[in-house]
Formats: C-alpha cells, structure tokens, sequence
C-alpha cells in the first residue's frame, strides 16, 4: 500500500485549499483595481490605498482597534498565564471544576450572548461604555485562549525542574520567574498574538460593549460594507491580511524554535 | 523554613488562582446572571430601559417572589422566534455535515503527507483562521453578488446565460459558514487521523478488505473522535452565528443571532433580547457540555 495521499486526496486537498484561498486572492486583486466599480478590471492602481489616508473616519477607528487591540491582548495575557499556570500545576483548590469550566466556556460562546450579558453588566454597575469596556470585553474572552494554550505547554513539560529550584532554595516566585516563565514565554507570546489578532477581527462583543466616539475598525467596516462592497474596503482589508500573514510567519517561527529549545532542554536534563 | 515555604507556596498559588477566578466570576458568570435576571423583567421607556432595576439586594430577593415570565411566553407565542431558532439549528447542522464533507479529505490528505508537506499544509490551513472573519464572510459578497465575480466568469465562459441569485440566499449563508469554520473542522480531524496505524490498513487490505471497506471500517471509526470535536467546534458557533446572515443571507434567512440583536439594538427590547439569549444558551448547553468533555479528554488524554 502507498503512503502518500492518492489521486482523490490531492484533488480533495487542492480544492480545499483553493476554496479556502480564492476569496482572499480575489478580494487582494481587487483592492487594486483602479476602476471604481468593484467587479469591473480597469488596469491596475494603488489609488484605494492612498485614499484611505484621507477617510478620517477609518483612520480613526483603525487607531481605536490598534489600542484596543495592543491593551486587551497584554491584560489577556497577564489574566491567561495566571489562568493556565492554575489549571496545569495546581491539581485541586476550591472551585477548579467551576474555574476550568469558565475557562472553556467562552471559546464556544455565542458572540452574541457574550456581548449582550456583557453590556448588560456594565450598565448595571453604571460603566461608561468607551474604550475601557471594550478592553474589558476583548480581555476576558482571550484571556481563555491564552490560558488553554499555556496549559496545554505547561502539560507538556514535568514539574522536576521547578521541584529541583525549589528544593535548592529558590522561593515560588523565583521559580516562577525564573523557571516556568522562561519555559511557556513562546506560549506566553503566542497568546499575546492570538488576543491580538482576535481583538483586531472582533465585530459583535465590541458593537455592544463600546459606546459613541469608540468605533473600532470592524464597526466601521461592517457598516460600510452594509452599504455595499467599496475599494477602499478592499485595500483596508489586504493590509490587514498582511499584518495576520506576517503574525502567522513569526509565530510559526517561534514555534519552531519552542519545539528546538525544549528538545535541548530534554536534552540536557538526561544529561 | 521547609513549614513557611509551603505556606508561601500557598500564597503565592492562592493569588495566582484568583485573579483570574474573580475576573471570570466578575465579566463571565456575573454578566449571565444578569441577563438571566433582566429576561424575567418587564420593558419600559426609560434608561435603562427595563424595570425593576438593579440597585440593592432587597430589590433583586423581592423580585425572586415575583417573577415574570411573560417573556419567554411571547417568544413561544410569536412564530418568528421559534422560526429563528429551527432555521438556526437546520442551517448550523447542514453547514456542519458539508464541513465534514469537504474538511475530512482535505484532513486525511495532509495526514498522509510526508512530514515536510505536513507542517506547511497545516499552516495553510489555520493561515485564514488567523484572518479577519469579517473580512472573509465581506470577500464572497464581491464574489457571489449577481454583477459579481462568479457570475462574471461563468457568463464570460457560457455555462449560464443569466446571472445566478445566490448573495442574499441561504445557499450563500451555507458557503460562508462552511467557508468561515472548515479550519475548525480540518484541524482537529487532522489531530485524529495523524495518529492513525497505517499497518491496520494494511492487514485489512491483505485481508482481502477493499479500500472502501477498509475506510468505512478502520480509518472512520478511529477517527471518530476528530469527527466529533470538529462538528462540535462548527455547530456551536454556527448556531449563533450574527455577521454571515446579516451580511451574506438577506432578508429571508433568519437566524436566531440575528434575531438577538435586532431586537437589542433596533427594537430596543432589552428583556426580549435576553429571553432570546437565555434560551439560545439552554439550547447549546448540551453540546456544550458534551464538548468540553471531548476537550478535557484531548488535554488530558
């Protein structure tokens, strides 16, 4: 028997990905299309990118995700870490079934319902909805993410390390700085992207949870895009799929070099 | 020193735990409760436009006493909830189905990659994950729109005379979400089959067992759980699913997030709007939970 996919897995996969790929190609195609009507080639031009330099409106709410993005993803983060440290080192304390459940919760949430029963909540403790709520909504729902991906690291790797710190001396915050840290940082950094990108991408918590002069850039897009498909939509779009692209390229590269670093580690420890 | 290193080790771990226990409590479970709260309310002209509010423990225990569920009455009484809610659930389970249709070969053709193919497909396949779904579900109005992309080509090659309506149709709301979710679909039917024994196949074939028999009776059931944790990861969020319907399915499609938030942010209806989210939840508990198992099982296991 062969190992390789046969004939129907290849057409399979090269009509998957092709699915996949070809709305991304078309849209990044047509972002520069000097023609002003969207489906229609009129020779090639990066008059859309220029142009958006002047829509105020855009510029604005692409100022507004940035921060957001930039603050939320490093609270996530903060809040992760802790999270998944818990789950993967501390086996039992009150609530664990409560905390993990939590935890995983929001992952498979309905937006929806975490944005209603979030604005919902910041009224009722009468919070200005503003740029500090939407931080608050991004922040707990990738703080989920984050901490399911530095548990599954931490699972990967044996307590010994820690335990031999400690029984050297070390105090728990020490090992925790100096060791556990160290060993989840491309976890840890992995996190901090994906919180970033999600933050970036979200629509329906932040239409809930921001409130006048907090429009981020997915509000502003949707509600041109109700309007109907516009070029400078396009060339916004294709920068942003060049900022994820280049995220994805340095994230797969840390993780290559997670993977070498604990190889080297496992190494030196059977000395 | 051995007593008051535990005890630190205890401290230091007790912090750890809560802060981020009293930040869910505080912005996951609390906010539930308060939509569980405002859907036993009654509207009113007012801001916030429910009544009674919230504002001391007396009010919420004297409000236990008399609970109402008028709400929920009126979701049951108006057929375009109950509409909603089944269109949703039909949408979500056919997306799902052709999900697993179009995802599983696609899955079993990178597992049977070499190793080096392996780890570039893989990250072809969550490359548009990381995209802005957003931007996705906005890329196939360009495509699927009457004056659009498709229906250019295939009248520029003559296999249709007249322009196909599909944007505002279900058939374009079935494209975007298995579009937008076949990752979630490919990537855990990936972990499954990856671990397949090839040798298993092997003996069945030598066996006599044809390929499709042996498909249908080693590599299916042994993937099983892949197959499982990915329609999960599909259904779910599909169900709920807001930005596909509005922006590709049109009037006619209604689903039931859709439905959510028109009548928050149109009809300003706050406790309707919960009733709806309420239920929505009770709706996902089961296959919630029943994922959560598949998950715990996969980081434990």
């Amino acid at each position: 028997m062969k190992k390789g996919p046969g004939w129907f897995l290849k057409i399979s996969m090269f009509v998957g990905f092709a699915f996949l790929y070809a709305p991304i190609i078309i849209l990044i195609i047509y972002s520069f299309n000097a023609s002003k009507l969207v489906t229609v080639w009129g020779g090639f031009s990066t008059h859309w990118y220029g142009s958006l330099w002047h829509n105020q409106g855009l510029m604005d709410a692409a100022k507004v995700s940035a921060m957001v993005a930039v603050a939320s993803s490093t609270l996530a983060t903060i809040l992760g870490v802790l999270a998944g440290y818990s789950l993967a080192r501390v086996p039992e304390f009150f609530g664990r079934t409560l905390f993990s459940g939590m935890v995983l919760a929001p992952l498979v949430m309905p937006e929806v319902i975490t944005g209603l029963s979030l604005l919902l909540s910041f009224i009722a403790i009468s919070l200005d909805r503003g740029f500090l709520t939407i931080v608050i909504a991004h922040a707990t729902f990738s703080m989920c993410y984050v901490a399911v991906v530095v548990q599954a690291r931490l699972a990967g790797f044996d307590t010994s390390v820690e335990e031999a710190a400690q029984d050297l001396g070390a105090k728990p915050a020490t090992v925790f700085f100096r060791i556990t840290l160290p060993l989840i940082a491309p976890a840890v950094a992995a996190g901090w992207l994906l919180s970033f990108t999600l933050s970036l991408d979200d629509l329906v918590i932040a239409s809930f949870a921001s409130g006048p002069g907090s429009t981020t850039l997915p509000m502003k897009i949707f509600s041109s895009v109700r309007l109907g498909v516009t070029p400078e939509i396009n060339a916004i779009a294709t920068i942003l799929i060049g900022f994820v692209a280049t995220g994805t390229v340095i994230y797969s590269l840390m993780l290559k070099r997670a993977v070498a670093q604990r190889i080297r580690i496992e190494q030196a420890m059977r000395g | 020193m051995a007593t008051t290193g535990t005890r630190r080790v205890n401290w230091g771990r007790r912090i750890a735990i809560a802060i981020p226990f009293l930040w869910l409590l505080a912005f996951f479970l609390a906010p539930f409760l308060i939509v569980l709260k405002i859907s036993v309310s009654q509207p009113t002209i007012a801001m916030p436009p429910y009544l009674p509010t919230w504002d001391s423990w007396e009010a919420i225990t004297g409000h236990l006493s008399n609970l109402d569920f008028s709400n929920y009455e009126f979701l049951f009484s108006d057929p375009l909830y109950l509409n909603s809610y089944l269109n949703s659930l039909k949408i979500a389970g056919i997306s799902t189905l052709i999900a697993l249709l179009v995802g599983y070969p696609v899955a079993y053709g990178i597992a049977r990659s070499s190793p080096n193919w392996r780890a570039t497909l893989l990250m072809l396949v969550i490359l548009p994950f990381w995209t802005s779904f957003l931007i996705r579900v906005y890329a196939w109005i360009g495509i699927l729109k009457t004056e659009g992309v498709l229906n250019n080509f295939l009248l520029w090659t003559g296999i249709i005379a007249e322009p196909l309506t599909i944007h505002f149709t279900p058939t374009a709301v079935y494209i975007g979400i298995v579009y937008s979710y076949l990752p979630f679909m490919i990537l855990p039917l990936y972990a499954s089959l990856e671990k397949l024994d090839l040798s298993l196949l092997e003996a069945a074939s030598d066996l006599g067992a044809k390929p499709v028999i042996a498909f249908w009776r080693i590599t299916v059931p042994l993937s099983m759980p892949g197959i499982a944790a990915g329609c999960f990861l599909v259904f779910i969020p599909a169900v709920g699913e807001f930005v596909i319907p509005e922006l590709l399915g049109g009037s006619s499609t209604q689903m039931i997030g859709r439905t959510l938030w028109s009548e928050f942010f149109q009809n300003r209806d706050w406790p309707i709007a919960s009733a709806v989210a309420v239920l929505l939840l009770l709706i996902l508990v089961v296959p919630i939970v029943i994922f959560q198992r598949i998950a715990k099982r996969g980081v434990t296991g």
